[in-house]
């Protein structure tokens, strides 16, 4: 459960796992983000294939992580999203901020 | 028409509760036999509503959470969620998409995210006294069930 981050060349990875809801979401946003503050990462990758629930606090967490990625000139992807979660993130209009796998949108 | 079958559950406004009250819905509306994609829905509009207990209704305090849930014999499930917190004033903007006032990283879409996974919802609120939430799905019934 939370967030594994790995360090590839120019990318940040965080694999994130377990459920993600308001009570999760703060500790995996404060890991990410003194991470990618120390890395200063030209990718971040958020990695979803372990995370087994997630609602709207989850579409706040992709969110901030965009911005913050913005502020480091740098870039955000979402991975490996699956169906479940590819419809909040849908509901979300976040396809629309280009961050996701073409896939997603049809899920 | 009445219920088949009821329950309530009361719990604090801990943000450690939010996956332990949608996990107990859930449970229990597994009775109807629902899909794996139907429980996941009321398990993300749950989370919603509260969720919103814990970071609006109840913003700077602890209060209870109170839930309910009703089966019914064609599928129907209802769910309620209340809380006696500080209200809404204005319910209508309070649901639409993106609104929010809370600062941080809320995205403004947990009403949003409830009306598309239910099949309807009502929110009834008053200032200084409370919110209630009531979500309403069907459950497709695939074969019939005694119990
Ligand atoms: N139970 C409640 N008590 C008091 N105010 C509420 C309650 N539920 C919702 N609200 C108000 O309605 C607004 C919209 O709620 P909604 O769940 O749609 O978005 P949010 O909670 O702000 O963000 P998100 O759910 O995306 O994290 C909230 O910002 C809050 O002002
Ligand atoms: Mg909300």
């Amino acid at each position: 459960m939370g967030v594994e981050l790995k360090k590839d060349g120019k990318e940040l990875i965080a694999l994130l796992s377990g459920d993600i809801d308001h009570h999760t979401a703060k500790q995996m946003r404060e890991e990410i983000d003194s991470q990618a503050g120390l890395d200063k990462p030209e990718l971040l990758k958020l990695d979803f294939q372990h995370v087994d629930f997630m609602d709207s606090s989850g579409i706040g967490l992709i969110m901030g992580r965009y911005k913050l990625m913005q502020s480091l000139g740098g870039r955000l992807r979402v991975i490996n999203v699956p169906n479940y979660i590819a419809r909040v993130i849908r509901l979300s209009g976040l396809d629309q901020l280009g961050v996701l796998e073409k896939d997603v949108e049809h899920k | 028409m009445k219920p088949i079958n009821e329950m309530t559950l009361s719990i604090l406004s801990r943000s450690s509760n939010e996956s332990f009250a949608r996990a107990a819905v859930a449970a229990f509306v597994a009775q109807l036999d629902p899909t794996i994609d139907e429980l996941a829905d009321i398990k993300t509009a749950v989370s919603e509503a509260v969720t919103n207990c814990i970071v609006h209704a109840y913003k700077d305090a602890i209060g209870v959470i109170y839930i309910s849930a009703k089966l019914f014999e064609n599928g129907k499930v209802i769910v309620r969620i209340r809380d006696k917190g500080c209200g809404i004033e204005d319910v209508e903007q309070a649901m639409e998409p993106m609104f929010t006032t809370a600062g941080g990283e809320r995205a403004g879409l947990g009403f949003a995210v409830m009306e598309s996974f239910m099949d309807r919802l009502r929110v009834t609120s008053r200032v200084g006294r409370g919110t209630s939430v009531t979500m309403e799905k069907i459950i497709a019934r695939r074969c019939v069930q005694n119990g």
